[in-house]
């Protein structure tokens, strides 16, 4: 007997898919909100393709994230990167505080359109919570453990694979956890310098004042995140079980 | 054997560790005491390097230890720390089995090892290899930092304060633990502490250190009977330096021969492993004069008298 959680995702799980694979069905529920004979569902483009090429633009992008800000957190909480914190800091964070879609702006006269403009502005979106969360972990890693680990003799990259990354690794899962599910949302912008995904659908229903079409946008993405967001939990519960430090 | 000669650390103006020089015997335990700040921790950890002296070196069995990187001296050098820091990510075994691995050697070796070593320490490795440092007692955790320590057989074991998170009762057991395991694996044994009765106790000989400086090292009744200076004996406790001769006997070693016609049928009988301290408070809560010391099977070997062991506790 399955766990009501299990179900619950099971369910979001079973209606997204529903929805993307076989959209039509869905009509007679959005047909109240398409107004003058307007079509109630998407009929542009292909849902699943278009999601699909959403979820594998965010993937993308927060594998760069992942891959930079973990490497940036490792090297500010080494003895002798300690001096590049600051910068790493500031530009990290002009990544997040800087607007989407003004890096959009700027990067399309220089990528042109389409996905890499897109892919741009989520890798510098997703690098801040990630970047944060690796240098917290790796910073709160018990002194005596360390001491004990540089006691048994483990050299100073041994110290960090083995001991230091993996009582980290609730808190850089945590990061990436939140780089994700912002971006799923964030992504919907890419649209705008055409690049395939969820936005179009927004963005179409926007340009013909269909509301159906916005919130079938919305709703599809906003499932999407809240799958990915458990996803990574689970995965996070079932990584980090043992990791306990009392 | 581990020589220090002349060792030196010096943090700007301070001098945490001041040209101390002692030799610790092979197979011997060596304990060191002295007030926060006096700089055992940083003497300690110079030993393996975690710390690079100022100046002065470290001989290990005739060997330079600057001679080799530290982390591969590390992994020949035993080392337990108050708090123990157990990997929390990490089972009991693997734990164990941290400087094996790192010394490659063959899983099953490394196997027979974790389960030698938890029995030794009263663990049984059915129930315990598995577990996780979190699901241990205070106690535990320390045996099994202990147990992961004397993983790859080191000839020498540091250990800082390794007993200081423990309540009394399962730190004593933990001491007498630790005699045992020294006797049994012939390590040699640096220890620091603060507890002087801890010293006491364990040490083959004491050091005592003040503000980087080594005051005296010597056995723990030459420090009673004889201390170096006037900030020795206030460590050693002046006050009760009869009372700690006493505990350094043993009643197997004082007892004086059973003479014709005695039956060593007294009312009170102590082990030969009783101290002095014990056997005569024993004797005057109970009233008596003498007692039988006799030995695990109850035969008697010789007695104590309350005059006897009052002569004890004065230096000879
Ligand atoms: N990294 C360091 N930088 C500067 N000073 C230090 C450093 N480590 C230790 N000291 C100083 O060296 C002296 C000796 O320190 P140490 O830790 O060896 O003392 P201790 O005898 O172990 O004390 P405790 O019983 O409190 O553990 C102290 O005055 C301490 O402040
Ligand atoms: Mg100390």
């Amino acid at each position: 007997m399955p766990r009501p959680a299990t179900l619950l995702r099971l369910a979001a799980l079973g209606l997204l898919l529903a929805f993307l694979l076989v959209p039509q069905r869905f009509a007679p529920l959005f047909a109240p909100l398409a107004a003058g004979g307007a079509p109630p569902i998407y009929d542009q483009g292909n849902l699943w393709m278009l999601a699909l090429s959403h979820l594998a633009t965010v993937l993308a992008a927060c594998l760069g994230s992942i891959v930079i800000a973990v490497a940036l957190g490792i090297l500010v909480t080494r003895a002798g990167g300690q001096e590049f914190l600051p910068l790493s800091r500031a530009v990290v964070s002009f990544g997040q505080t800087f607007p989407p879609v003004a890096v959009l702006a700027l990067a399309v006269p220089l990528v042109g359109f389409g996905e890499k403009p897109t892919l741009i502005a989520l890798f510098l979106y997703g690098l801040l919570p990630i970047f944060e969360n690796t240098v917290v972990g790796l910073r709160t890693c018990p002194a005596t453990v360390l001491d004990a680990a540089s006691g048994m003799g483990m050299s100073a990259r041994q110290k960090l694979v083995s001991v230091e990354l993996p009582l980290a690794m609730p808190l850089i899962l945590e990061g990436i956890r939140l780089s994700l599910v912002i971006n799923i949302g964030t992504a919907t912008l890419g649209s705008t310098v055409a690049a395939k995904g969820l936005g179009e659908v927004i963005i179409a229903g926007l340009l013909s004042n269909n509301t159906a079409f916005v919130l079938q946008g919305g709703l599809a993405t906003g499932l999407m995140a809240v799958l990915l967001y458990d996803a990574v939990a689970a995965l996070e519960r079932r990584l980090c079980r043992n990791a306990r430090i009392d | 054997m581990i020589v220090i000669e002349n060792l030196t650390k010096r943090y700007g103006e301070t001098m945490a560790v001041d040209a101390v020089s002692m030799v610790i015997e092979r197979n011997s335990i060596a304990v060191i005491v002295g007030t926060s700040g006096s700089g055992k921790s940083t003497l300690l950890r110079m030993i393996n390097r975690l710390i690079e002296p100022t100046g002065g070196r470290v001989l290990l069995d005739g060997r330079d230890t600057g001679s080799e990187p530290g982390y591969q001296l590390r992994r020949r050098i035993g080392y337990v720390i108050q708090g123990h820091g157990l990997f929390p990510h990490r089972t009991v075994a693997e734990n164990i089995g941290t400087v094996p691995r790192l010394l490659a050697w063959e899983e099953d070796r490394i196997r027979a090892r974790t389960a030698q070593l938890l029995e030794a320490l009263q663990l049984d490795p059915a129930v315990y290899s598995g577990k996780y440092p979190h699901q241990l007692s205070g106690g535990q955790q320390q045996r099994v930092g202990v147990a992961r320590a004397l993983a790859a057989e080191p000839a020498v074991l540091l250990m800082d304060e390794p007993f200081g998170a423990l309540d009394p009762i399962i730190r004593e057991k933990a001491q007498d633990d630790l005699l045992d395991i020294q006797r049994k694996f012939g390590t040699t044994i640096v220890l620091v502490t603060h507890d002087i009765d801890e010293a006491f106790r364990l040490g083959d000989r004491v050091a005592v250190m003040s503000e980087g400086r080594l005051l005296q090292y010597d056995r723990p009744e030459v420090l009673v009977t004889r201390p170096a200076n006037p900030l020795v004996a206030r460590m050693t406790g002046s006050a009760e330096r009869a009372m700690r001769l006493l505990s350094l006997t043993t009643a197997g070693e004082a007892a004086l021969p059973l003479t014709a016609g005695e039956s060593g049928a007294d009312a009170i009988v102590v082990p030969t492993s009783a101290s002095l301290r014990e056997v005569l408070s024993e004797l005057l809560w109970r009233g008596s004069e003498c007692a039988t010391v006799a030995d695990a099977n109850g035969a008697p070997l010789g007695r104590l008298t309350v005059a006897a062991i009052l002569a004890r506790a004065r230096p000879a």
